[in-house]
Order: structure tokens, then C-alpha cells, then sequence
């Protein structure tokens, strides 16, 4: 039933279309830049997500690729046609609201045949299409139903379909797993995954919750202060992060200040403000002053002096136990390395929640090649 | 979309201007475009508004006003505390009470006590069945009959008004002085009065700018002493068709009533203009 | 203090019902003088005031002015009322200050202003210039309660709509009245109500053909009190009985339908 809602023939392959380019999009209100200069191509069939803490300008950028908010500068084009003008309403992208929007006055049928009315599809055509798209959300049961006689879950199932059963090229999606609990967002990303993969649409996504931003996304924008600071994949923005901002904002992180001392081809030494020093990887024009962020991941660093003959490859401090925080799947250790300088280690729970206890001396170690230097 | 939706402000106000604004502006415009044989600007505003009759009708109209404000006042702050600080069943019999003879219309409450008040009225009927009086009393056609059915009429706007400001009041605030060992009554002269001093304000303002432009009431209820400012300038009309002083007095009025919006504008969200 | 005030809000409150009640009672005495409480009920009043050809008349004008007023206002209120919540443009609060004015200016003002004009666009008497004039009055009234009614909307419900590729017709037609018209009906049940009560701008432009119901109110009370006065006026209560009885209905809907919207 899922090919009636693949693109109609001769529209090309599929996921040939809902290529989307944003070119310098830039919106102010006032004196205040919410988004600034933003640039980026979001390619056919990509789970794309906007990530960034609130007011970082995702959910306006959202806004003017739907429409809702116009411009000051920049372009949008959707598979190269120019939309930077085009009303909402002519755009036909699908849109997925945070609190899902659901029309209070019309039941579930209504609601999802609500897209295909406005484009006038034959009556026949509009319940073949409805059905089967509440079928694809598992909501074929509810059809009669109105928003409020349904779950959180289930309404935005309905938010879902009504936002895919005509076929749009691009889904927008503002933090559309908002209102939920925890344990139904999960698998809600699992289910909304499926159906983009399964239909082969573009999603744009906005979210806050860098979790969910790296379980469903092939490509992630982070946003601060509205300017994208970097676009990759997760793993690549996960491991690599550009500058602290990011490192700090997608998982955990520690990250220590400090002075480079030398440069050796791709390998920095720098000295914390503590005085310890330290090895790390370091993409070379990336790092051009002599103050800079040392970051390495908790989950990198271990417990314990590593064997003499990988000395070479990692950086060896000796601290002492200052918190310890069990976190169930996890235990998190933080450890005093200098008067102001603290790292946090992070284990999985192997064994009943083992490890060093508060006021232990140990010796922390990690892989120089996980280690990076971040400008400020 | 943003800019389409402000067109829709059109129609309303081509209304405004066409049937409301125009009229007014043509009509006011007689004080300064009057026959060839007519006297100055000026001068005419002048001797208009310095007539001994005018300028008794201007202070008879301020007082009877004043008067209406005060009681109001008096009478209304109790009843909106109480509204305030009610919820349920007696909230909304309270409720009812003010805003029933709100929405009633004004002809029929001035009628009414028309009945109770008249020579052969309710009261009347009353006291001389009780053998307290032998003739009936002069209660209607006088300065007190006015500003009882005044003060009925604008009462329910004086006690929506403060309601709607002492609603806003977090009773959080009253917990913590009571919690800092406040006693009642300096919790209300210290905390609730100060705070609910807006919702006075703009009650004060609405009702005194609704009395002074007042027209039904007074002229049905009231005597030949106590004419004010609205029915003056509908004699000059009806009986006189002396437009021209008639002009001149609404100039008069209306710059009032202007000058006193205008203090209610900055003072209060126009949304609660009728109190809801 | 604590017995004091309920019992005091308690008298305040009979005193302000007092008057609508007797007018009620009396509407409903038997013949004869008007006396309260009356020796005898009947509806003799009643009788006499919808089989006065005059009376039956009046009601018909009032009712007809009534909805034009209502039709109007309601119409141009809506549109306003949308653009003021959702449009975007500067000296909002003043523009507002200036569509209500028409509840600040004296009516007595504004009714000879209308009466002036009505004179010489020989407009006088003309049923459909009446229920005009009266809508201006009217809509204020409907611009506040619509202000507030369009501001329970979500928005997000009028972008899904665009988004979904609804035109703007079909975006008032199909999401924007329906979930304004708990609001729209009030606002247009005020505006009959303010119209039918209208007294003043009624007076000076019905000329003497046409007459409301409040205008021979008022002549009658300038002749001699006549019961059948009584029955009019009740009858006037009853229908803003009615309108607030409608109005509590829809308020009660209105509100159901927010808490499910959280």
C-alpha cells in the first residue's frame, strides 16, 4: 500500500526530488541578526537536522523555508526553482508542528484529507489516499476520532500523515517530539526513521535534543547565535568538532584551556593553565593563536597508566577522585588533574558500579589521537 | 500573509471614517463655517460656552458626574474584592448580578426606577401603606433621583474594571506578607489597595467619561435644575435648531471626553475597556 | 469584617436585581394602575403590547435594524479583529484607541452628527442607514470579544492550514471561522443586543414613521407611564436574557474546547 504514496511516475527517479538550497538566508528583527547568513544544501532523500540550543535561529530558518517568516537577504531554492517569494500555501511542503497542530474541529480523516481537498482530488482518489496513509502511521482505526480524544503519540502520528499524504517533496519537522515522555520519543525517532527511509522523502528536522538529532539524522547543522557553526554527519560533528561550541553542545565534553607550546606536523603540545601538558591532534589552519581548547571525550578517557610502548600515543595525568555520579548505564567520574583544572571520565557500569571512589588518587590516560585542539 | 491581513482593517475603518468620523467633523464644522451673517470663531465659542446657562450646566454636569464617580466607587470596590477573591457557585451569582442590569438596556433601568422612585412609585406605594407619610414624596425629578439612576447604570462598569485589575494581583503576594506577620488590615492598606490603585484609576476615568457625555437618565429622571451638558446640546438641537450652539457645546464636550480617553489610554489596556 | 462584606455584596446585590425584577413582576399585573407587589397577575400587558398594530410595528423595525447592525458589524469587526491579532504593523494600540471611540464620544454627540448628515442625504427614516449608524456603536462590542476570541487560535493551526496548501479563502473558510465561531456568534448576539437596546441614534434618525422599540419607550415616558410599558420593557429584558444565556453556552464550549488543547 506504501507505493501509492511514493512520487507519481515521470517525476523521476526516486528521491530525485526535494533538493533544497539555502543561500545566505539571513533574518533580523530589530538590531538583533536571528539568522545570519545561512548557507546550506540539503540533498534529495537526507534526513537533515537543525540542532542548537534555544534562539540559535533553527526554528526561524524553518520558518522561511516554509514560508511563514520572509527573508531580509539570502535565497531558498527547491530543485533549482527559486521559492524565496512563493507563499506558503504554493510551496507543497509538508510540515510537522510542535504542538502538532492538529485542526481541533475536524476528526482524523478530515484532518489528513485536509492537503488533499485543497489540491481537489477526486473524491475516490482522497479516501484511497487518506486510508492508506493512516495505515502507514497505523491510524486506521482512529479515523473518526477527533485530536483531543487521542494520545500525544498518536497525534502526532496524525500530524505525520496529514503532513506526507500529498506527496510532498520536503517534510519540515519543529521539534515535533516536544511534548512527549522519554521512553515514547525514542521510539517515535524509530518510527518517523522508518518512514522517511521507507519513503525516501526529505526531512528537515529541528531539534534541540542532540540524542535525538544523532539517532535519526544523516546530516546534522549545529546552530549558535544564528550562523550554522558546523554541518556533517553526526559521527563526523561527534568526534571532530570544529570549535568548543560544538564540542561542548553535541555530548559530553571536556574541554581545557590552555597555551599551544609547539606544533609538530599534525600533533600540538599544549599546557594547561595548570601547567600539565598535553598532546592532541590538531588540523593545522584550524589553529593560528597560541590560546586554545584542549578536547577530548569522557568516554575516551580510561582508568589506570597505559603499557610503555603506547606512551607515545597518549597523554598520562595523575588527579585525584573528586565526584562520583551514577548515572546507570554509566558511571561519571570527575578528577581534580590542577588547582582549577578537572576531567571527567566516563565508564560503562560493568560491574555493580565498581570503580575509583571519591578522594582516590588515579591515573587518568587517553589516546592522543582521540584528543583535539579547538579554537575558542 | 502579514501585510494582507493588515488590509483587512479597511472596511472597519472606512466604516469608522464614512459613518462616524465624517459626520462628526461636518457637524463641528458649523462652529466655523456658519451663515454669512454669522460671528467670529472665536467670539461665538466664547459667548457660547460664558453663558450663565452653559457655564451652570458645565459645573452641574461635573458635579452630578463626580458624585456618580465617587459612589461607584464606594459601592463597587466591595463587591469586586469580593469577585475577586471568589471562586464557584457565589462567584458566579455575584457575577450574574452586575452583569445583567449591564447588558440590559439603559431606557428600561431608567424605567424602572422611574416606577420605584415616581409619586405613585414603589416607595411611595410603600411608606404611605405603612402610615409614615400622608402625601407621597418628591423622590423622582431631582438631583438624587439623577444620581441613583446614574450610579445603577455605570455601577457594573466601575466593578468589572476593578475586577479585571485585582484578579491580576498574585494572592502569592498576600501569603508572603501575611507569612512576614502582616495583619489584615495592613495588608490591605499596604499591598492591595497600592496594587489595585490602577483598576480605581481607570474605573474612576471610564465611568466620569461615560457620565459627563450621560444623556437618558438624567433627562428622564432628572428636574429643571438639573440639566446637563448632553441634554442641553439635544434641546439646541430639537427645540432651538440652533446648530450652531449646539457645536459649540459638543466641541466642548467632546474635548473633555478626549482629554480624559487620552489619560485612560496610557493608564489601561483598552482590551478592558468593557471590562471583560 | 468577614460576615460584613458577603452580607454587604449580598444587599448590592438584590439592589441591582431589584429593578429588573420588579419591572418583570409588574409586566405581568393584572389591570389597573401599576403596583407593586400587584393585586392580580395576568398577561394582559403582553397582550396589549404585541396587539398594538404601533407596538408590533416598532418590534418588526427593531428587529430588522437589529440584524442589519448585527450583519454589519459583525462582518467588519471580524476582519478587523483578524488583522489586529494577526497583522503586523505600527500604531496598533492607537488604531485600536480610534475603532473604540465610538463608545467614548457622547452619544448625543454622535447621534446629532449622524442626524446632521441624514438630513441632507435625505437618509432620515431609512431602515438600512439605521442599522449602519447603529453598527458603528456595535463595534467596539465586537472587536473586544473577537479580539479575545482570535487570540485563543493557535496559530500554528492557520500555518498548518498554508502549509497544507490551503488559499487564504479556504484557510477562513474551513479553519479560521470554525474555530472562531463560538466568538463570532457572541460577538454578533452583542451586536443585535447593543442595536436593539439603542436608544439615542434611533431617536434622532427614525423620524416618525419609523420607531424602535426603546424610541417609543421614550415617548411614552414623556407622555404618562402606561403598563404596557412594563410589558415592552420586560420583554427587552428577556431578550438579553436570552443573548447571555447563549453567550454562557458558548462560553462554556469554548472553554471545554481549550482544555483539551492544553
Amino acid at each position: 500500500m506504501s507505493e501509492t504514496l511514493l512520487p507519481p511516475h515521470g517525476k523521476g527517479m526516486l528521491g530525485a526530488r526535494g533538493a533544497l538550497e539555502l543561500i545566505g538566508l539571513t533574518k533580523q528583527y530589530g538590531d538583533e541578526r536571528v539568522v545570519d547568513a545561512v548557507d546550506a544544501e540539503i540533498r534529495p532523500g537526507e534526513f537533515f537536522s537543525l540542532l542548537g540550543p534555544s534562539g540559535s535561529g533553527k526554528t526561524t530558518t524553518l520558518m522561511m523555508i516554509a514560508g511563514f517568516v520572509a527573508p531580509d537577504r539570502g535565497a531558498i531554492r527547491l530543485d533549482g526553482a527559486d521559492l524565496t517569494h512563493v507563499p506558503p500555501q504554493r510551496r507543497g511542503l509538508g510540515m510537522v508542528f510542535q504542538n502538532y497542530a492538529i485542526f481541533p474541529h475536524l476528526d482524523v480523516f478530515e484532518n489528513v484529507a485536509f492537503p488533499l481537498r485543497a489540491r481537489r482530488v477526486a473524491k475516490a482518489e482522497l479516501r484511497r489516499r487518506v486510508e492508506a496513509t493512516l495505515a502507514l502511521v497505523r491510524l486506521e482505526r482512529f479515523a473518526t476520532r477527533y485530536a483531543r480524544e487521542l494520545s500525544g503519540g498518536q497525534q502526532q502520528r496524525v500530524a505525520i500523515a496529514r503532513a506526507i499524504v500529498f506527496r510532498p517533496s520536503i517534510v519540515l519537522m519543529d521539534e515535533p517530539l516536544g511534548a512527549l515522555d522519554k521512553n515514547l520519543r525514542y521510539a517515535m525517532q524509530v518510527e518517523i526513521k522508518e518512514l522517511q527511509q521507507r519513503l525516501g522523502m526529505t526531512v528537515i528536522y529541528v531539534t534541540h535534543d542532540q540524542e535525538e538529532a544523532m539517532n535519526m539524522s544523516d546530516r546534522i547543522a549545529i546552530m549558535n547565535q544564528g550562523r550554522i557553526e558546523q554541518l556533517g554527519p553526526p559521527g563526523e560533528i561527534y568526534e571532530r568538532p570544529r570549535n568548543a561550541f560544538v564540542g561542548r553542545f553535541l555530548g559530553e565534553a571536556n574541554l581545557l584551556d590552555g597555551t599551544i607550546e609547539q606544533i609538530a606536523g599534525d600533533e600540538a603540545a599544549l599546557r594547561t593553565r595548570d601547567g600539565v601538558l598535553l598532546r592532541a591532534r590538531c588540523r593545522s589552519p584550524a589553529i593560528t593563536q597560541r590560546t586554545a581548547s584542549l578536547f577530548v571525550r569522557p568516554e575516551k578517557l580510561a582508568f589506570g597508566d597505559v603499557p610503555e610502548a603506547d606512551r607515545g600515543e597518549s597523554n598520562c595525568v595523575q588527579g585525584v577522585v573528586q565526584r562520583r555520579a551514577f548515572l546507570g548505564s554509566m558511571i561519571r567520574t570527575t578528577v581534580q588533574i590542577g588547582p582549577t583544572t578537572q576531567l571527567t571520565v566516563d565508564q560503562p557500569n560493568l560491574m555493580n558500579g565498581a570503580g575509583p571512589q571519591v578522594g582516590a588518587p588515579v591515573v587518568v590516560s587517553w589516546a592522543v589521537a582521540h584528543t583535539l585542539t579547538l579554537p575558542e | 500573509m502579514r501585510r494582507r491581513s493588515t488590509l483587512l482593517m479597511l472596511p472597519a475603518l472606512t466604516m469608522l471614517a464614512a459613518v462616524f468620523l465624517a459626520p462628526l467633523v461636518l457637524f463641528l464644522a458649523q462652529t466655523v463655517i456658519i451663515d454669512k451673517d454669522a460671528p467670529p470663531f472665536w467670539p461665538h465659542v466664547l459667548s457660547v460656552i460664558e453663558s450663565r446657562v452653559m457655564l451652570r450646566t458645565i459645573l452641574i454636569t461635573n458635579w452630578i458626574s463626580l458624585l456618580v464617580t465617587a459612589t461607584a466607587l464606594l459601592l463597587g470596590y466591595p463587591v469586586a474584592y469580593y469577585l475577586a477573591n471568589r471562586r464557584g457557585p457565589r462567584f458566579t451569582l455575584v457575577l450574574f448580578c452586575v452583569i445583567v442590569p449591564y447588558f440590559t438596556s439603559i431606557i428600561v433601568r431608567t424605567f424602572s426606577w422611574m416606577v420605584i422612585l415616581g409619586r405613585n412609585g414603589l416607595i411611595n406605594h410603600l411608606l404611605q401603606d405603612l402610615g409614615l407619610i400622608d402625601a407621597p414624596l418628591p423622590l423622582l425629578y431631582n438631583r438624587t433621583a439623577v444620581v441613583i439612576g446614574m450610579t445603577y447604570v455605570l455601577l457594573p462598569y466601575m466593578v468589572l474594571t476593578l475586577f479585571a485589575a485585582m484578579r491580576s494581583i498574585d494572592p502569592n503576594l498576600l501569603r508572603a506578607a501575611r507569612g512576614l506577620g502582616a495583619s489584615g488590615p495592613m495588608i490591605f492598606a499596604r499591598i492591595y489597595l497600592p496594587l489595585s490603585l490602577h483598576g480605581v484609576v481607570s474605573g474612576a476615568l471610564i465611568v466620569f467619561i461615560l457620565a459627563v457625555g450621560f444623556f437618558i437618565t438624567p433627562a428622564l429622571m432628572g428636574g429643571p435644575s438639573d440639566v446637563m451638558v448632553a441634554t442641553l446640546i439635544e434641546r439646541s438641537v430639537e427645540i432651538d435648531l440652533d446648530w450652531s450652539t449646539a457645536a459649540v457645546m459638543s466641541l466642548y464636550l467632546l474635548a473633555v471626553t478626549l482629554v480624559l480617553y487620552a489619560v485612560y489610554y496610557r493608564v489601561t489596556d483598552l482590551r478592558r475597556l468593557m471590562g471583560t | 469584617m468577614r460576615r460584613a462584606l458577603p452580607a454587604y455584596v449580598t444587599v448590592l446585590c438584590l439592589l441591582l436585581l431589584a429593578p429588573i425584577v420588579i419591572v418583570i413582576v409588574l409586566a405581568f399585573s393584572g389591570p389597573g394602575y401599576l403596583q407593586f407587589p400587584p393585586r392580580s397577575y395576568s398577561l394582559d400587558w403582553f397582550i396589549r403590547f404585541l396587539g398594538d398594530p404601533r407596538w408590533r410595528e416598532s418590534l418588526w423595525y427593531s428587529i430588522v435594524i437589529g440584524f442589519i447592525a448585527c450583519i454589519v458589524a459583525t462582518v467588519v469587526g471580524f476582519f478587523a479583529a483578524y488583522a489586529f491579532v494577526r497583522g503586523s504593523f505600527a500604531a496598533k494600540k492607537l488604531l485600536l484607541s480610534l475603532l473604540l471611540l465610538p463608545i467614548i464620544v457622547p452619544t448625543v454627540i454622535t447621534s446629532i452628527a449622524m442626524y446632521f448628515v441624514s438630513v441632507r442625504l435625505e437618509l432620515v427614516g431609512n431602515v438600512l442607514w439605521i442599522g449602519i449608524c447603529q453598527a458603528v456603536i456595535a463595534l467596539p462590542v465586537v472587536l473586544l470579544i473577537l479580539l479575545s476570541a482570535l487570540q485563543g487560535v493557535d496559530v500554528n493551526l492557520e500555518r498548518a492550514a498554508l502549509s497544507l496548501g490551503a488559499s487564504p479563502v479556504r484557510l477562513f473558510v474551513k479553519v479560521v471561522i470554525p474555530l472562531a465561531a463560538p466568538g463570532l456568534i457572541s460577538a454578533a448576539l452583542f451586536a443585535f443586543l447593543t442595536s436593539f437596546d439603542e436608544l439615542i441614534i434611533a431617536l434622532f434618525l427614525t423620524g416618525v414613521r419609523v420607531q424602535t422599540l426603546p424610541v417609543r419607550i421614550w415617548n411614552s415616558l414623556h407622555m404618562e407611564i402606561e403598563p404596557t410599558i412594563a410589558a415592552v420593557s420586560a420583554f427587552l429584558i428577556g431578550v438579553t436574557g436570552v443573548v447571555l444565556l447563549l453567550d454562557g453556552l458558548l462560553r462554556g464550549r469554548r472553554a471545554s474546547t481549550m482544555k483539551t488543547r492544553r
